[in-house]
């Protein structure tokens, strides 16, 4: 036993010893070299940093970037840690550079700076750039790259030189070769300056055009300032390539914008679709429905606010729940009394959209609320340098197509959609073969009602939530029904998209106002035109 | 002569209308007179304030019949008929910004302020012509009847109807709307056209010249009546309700529907411009928020509660609702929604044809009552 004892003793001790030596093989030289930078003198100091990127620690990136910028501070108390201040009302939120852990606020006078003078400035920025070129991130090494081209010199041609021939990935590499074509741009050799023309030319980087602009620049006679005319004549076609280019990727952003404005839209007036087009019910008080939606995101983000990432997956299900059983209360208490006059109905609906929107200002207050963006909803796909395309919109164009899918399989796959149709066509025949008719439209309103609320939530992604915000898609709502033609959800699918990229397209040169009125004139004139819409329905349900 | 006869020819057998023009009459006398001659103190005096709010409801009554009109006699539910009452407006905005003259901010004699703020330099052609009454009145009348024989023109013949046709016409106001927010139209914008000085020399801020728009607008609402009894009452308006009530058949009859409809759309159009004209001076603004959808809608509940179809409850809607307005909005704004919300439903659901249709089941229930009762008093 008490060998045993003995023996154990003896295993600690020894693995005690031995654990500093372990972790210190890279770790001790960082927080010493750091020690370096408190001295005064910025030569020393330069000797320091060239030392601390050598170590390949993989802190000393952060420490470089946040010195640069000022922000790289030691406390003066006995503890002299190195820190990361960020500014606050208080003071300095102050980070422990070693571990980055957090150590609250302190006062100004608490914490003294790492001075840097512009010489070291320049050391730091070639030292950020050569380690964030070796970065295991493929987007952070590009994005590298492009930090440089703002002052690109043979130093860094240097360090683009060294890297493009261990780098494997083919978007960094052709933003290097961009970088080095900026510097090759100024040489005097003429074939090297060709050269570099031809890459800027195939560039996409705003850098690369801005660079060729120059080149083809004109004086007051509009005759060329430069006098070479092989440069010339590479440079005008390198920025025609361009602007060709660039051409394309504005109308495919323009479309995609227009695609995404057109979910939207069909996201708003896809529940109209169902109570409009399908029951007959002018329901103005739509537009709150999708209000209720987003005021249920935001209901569900304060009830789980350490898990907005599944936020979403929670506010779908529950703002279909809310706003349907709000559908089903207005269907029963009121729009029933009311069938077969639809002019009462907008009214009396109009009068519901007035109560649900003051019923939300007193509830929670006439200002908006705003409700957070997911982590996973955030950022850009990157097509190339000059074309980026929102994740968010990408989703809310996949979720529109979801939802609409998902509602042509209920109305055409389900018994209720089959109920649905059968009312709809003939009521008194569908009673007779022994529907409920009262069910049924309870339902149906309910099914608008919540994909309403689910539009609520998708908005609530893109814009304000407030108590006006159901207003603002109202108008927009009918007009995409009318516009496909009532009770036809292909033709509402179909209207949306259009109306979207329409919007979208004329926006540029109309401006946004302007757009949207052209649009609403089209479609009255339209409507004169075609009173039934794009898609009109043939045969006896289009009598009445 | 003859016109006194052909009034009284009008009014012949109708209480209704007799009580509603001397009521009228009455108002236009008694209110300038408590205003101007009675001193402050007295329990009898009216303020100014209350010359003004009732100057403000009794051209939304004009307003009222004229949606009255297309809606309660044609069936046209109008969603944008706030629409021709701030393009009437507008029309009597910019005459009296044209007499602010060299009065305004910037001292400019020929530009609105708001046009000097932008820079130009020149007035806009469309503004050429406004700084005569005359000139403003006309556009007043012709710039809504204009807008309204396009698009009924169109609308009509191609036989946009029901709820289709509500849905378009909130649209248009909408599209307006949107369009007179642009600072780029040449009509102030978002603040629209205010700081008024003077109409026809005489100050807007006196209680005199505020007293005789009150007594404007009291005569230009019996005109309006007036003018509206006859067509309804007349050979067309017997037409009209005939399409109301069936379409189909009226053009199967041989009417041309469409001509009809234009007809009552313009000339409803007209007396909203006038309603609009009368408006702007009193209120002392016109701005973009006239044309938003929500007025017209509003505009629409005043005519059902005091009953479409009957003119005179156009008008007592639209004082009724609106005093309600006045009154909620300063002793609890929170509850106005909630009541405008729940009138819309009551009035739809519970009282279908209004005020009027209350007094009217009251007044042939008295009738029915009497009837019983006399037979047997002659027989006793």
């Amino acid at each position: 036993m008490k060998n045993f004892i003995t023996l154990m003793l003896v295993a600690i001790f020894s693995w005690l010893a031995v654990l500093p030596m372990t972790a210190s093989a890279n770790n001790v030289q960082f927080p010493t070299l750091l020690e370096g930078l408190k001295q005064k003198n910025f030569s020393k100091k330069a000797v320091v940093i060239d030392q601390l990127e050598i170590t390949g620690d993989a802190r000393v990136l952060k420490v470089f970037q946040h010195m640069i910028k000022g922000k790289l501070y030691y406390e003066k108390s006995e503890l002299v840690r190195f820190v990361f201040v960020e500014k606050n009302e208080s003071g300095f939120a102050i980070t422990n550079v070693l571990n980055d852990e957090p150590l609250g606020s302190v006062g100004k006078r608490e914490v003294k700076k790492v001075k840097v003078n512009n010489k070291l400035r320049g050391k730091l920025r070639l030292a950020i750039a050569k380690l964030s070129l070796n970065h295991p991130d493929v987007n952070l090494r590009r994005d590298a790259v492009r930090l440089m081209f703002k002052n690109i010199d043979a130093a860094a041609v240097q360090l683009l030189t060294a890297r493009l021939t261990v780098e494997a990935k083919d978007k960094v590499r052709d933003t290097i070769e961009v970088g080095i074509a900026l510097f090759d741009l100024e040489s005097i050799d003429k074939q090297v300056k060709l050269k570099s023309i031809e890459i800027l030319g195939d560039s996409l980087e705003p850098a690369a055009r801005a660079a060729l602009l120059p080149l083809v620049a004109k004086d007051d006679t509009n005759d060329y300032l430069l006098q070479d005319r092989d440069v010339l004549t590479a440079a005008i076609k390198a920025v025609a390539r361009i602007d060709a280019k660039l051409k394309y990727n504005n109308w495919a952003e323009t479309i995609y914008f227009g695609l995404s404005l057109g979910s939207v839209l069909l996201l708003a007036a896809i529940g109209l679709a169902i109570t409009f087009g399908v029951m007959g019910v002018i329901n103005m008080a739509h537009g709150e429905l999708i209000m209720i939606g987003a005021y249920t995101t935001y209901v569900v983000q304060l009830l789980m606010p350490d898990h907005i990432e599944y936020s979403l997956l929670v506010a779908i299900p529950s703002a279909f729940l809310m706003a349907g059983l709000i559908g089903i209360a207005i269907e029963r208490g009121v729009i029933r009394f009311l069938y077969g006059r639809p002019l009462e109905t907008l009214l009396a609906t109009f009068g519901i959209s007035l109560i649900l929107q003051q019923l939300v200002r007193t509830v929670f207050s006439p200002l908006n609320r705003s409700v957070e963006t997911p982590q996973w909803m955030s950022g850009a796909f990157e097509i190339n340098s000059a074309l980026a395309l929102t994740y968010s919109r990408f989703y809310i164009i996949i979720f529109s197509l979801l939802v609409f899918a998902a509602l042509l399989m209920i109305l055409k796959k389900t018994s209720l959609g089959l109920h649905v149709r059968a009312v709809s066509q003939n009521r008194a025949m569908a009673r007779a073969m022994g529907i409920r008719s009262g069910w049924v439209d309870a339902m149906t309103f309910g099914l608008g009602s919540g994909i309403a609320g689910i539009a609520g939530v998708a908005l609530s992604q893109l814009t304000n939530v407030g108590p006006n915000m159901g207003q603002a898609y109202i108008i927009d709502s009918f007009m995409v029904v009318v516009f496909g033609g009532v009770g036809n959800l292909w033709g509402t699918l179909v209207a949306a998209m259009s109306l979207g990229v329409i919007n979208k397209v004329l926006e540029p040169w109309a401006g946004a106002v302007l757009a949207k009125i052209i649009v609403l004139i089209f479609i009255i004139l339209f409507i004169q035109k075609k009173p039934r819409g794009l898609f009109p329905q043939r045969g006896r349900a289009a009598e009445h | 002569m003859e016109n006194r006869s052909f009034v009284m020819n009008l009014l012949a057998n109708d209480n209704a209308a007799r009580w509603f023009l001397s009521t009228l009459f009455m108002l236009g006398i008694v209110v300038p007179f408590c205003n101007l001659m009675v001193p402050q103190d007295s329990i009898f005096h009216v303020s100014s304030y209350t010359v003004t709010l009732l100057g403000k409801y009794l051209s939304y009554a004009l307003l009222a019949i004229a949606l009255d009109l297309v809606w309660g006699y044609c069936g046209i539910l109008s969603l944008g008929h706030a629409a021709f009452f701030a393009l009437g407006g507008y029309a009597m905005g910019m005459y009296l910004m044209r007499q602010i003259g060299d009065r305004g901010v910037y001292g400019n004699p020929d530009l609105p302020d708001f046009m000097v703020f932008l820079n130009w330099d020149t007035l806009p052609w469309y503004w050429q012509g406004f700084d005569m009454f005359w000139f403003a009145m006309l556009m007043a009348l012709l710039v809504p009847a204009a807008l309204a024989y396009v698009f009924g023109w169109l609308a009509f013949r191609s036989r946009v109807t029901g709820v289709y046709l509500s849905i378009i016409t909130q649209a248009l106001t909408f599209a307006l709307l949107l369009a007179f927010f642009r600072n780029e139209m040449g009509f102030g914008g978002n603040n629209g056209l205010t700081d008024f000085k003077e109409i026809l020399g005489f100050s807007l801020q006196s209680d005199t010249t505020r007293a005789g728009l009150f007594v404007f607008t009291v005569i230009f609402l019996a005109l309006g009546y007036l003018v509206s009894r006859y067509v309804v009452s007349s050979k067309m308006g017997r037409v009209v309700v005939a399409i109301r009530d069936a379409e189909d058949r009226t053009r199967f009859v041989g009417y041309k529907v469409e001509s009809f409809k234009l007809w009552i759309w313009v000339f409803s159009a007209m007396l909203a411009g006038i309603a609009g004209a009368l408006y702007t001076p009193q209120v002392g603004i016109i701005n973009p928020g006239e044309f938003s959808p929500l007025n017209s809608i509003e505009l629409v509940v005043w005519v059902a509660v005091g009953g479409r179809g009957t003119l005179i409850g156009a008008v007592i809607g639209a004082v009724v609702v609106n005093f309600a307005k006045t009154f909620f909005t300063a002793a609890a704004p929170e509850v106005w929604l909630f009541f405008l919300g729940g009138l819309f439903i009551f009035v739809t659901i519970f009282m279908p044809n209004g005020i009027m249709g209350l007094v009217k089941g009251f007044s042939e229930k008295r009738a029915a009552r009497l009837a019983r009762q006399s037979p047997s008093e002659v027989r006793s």
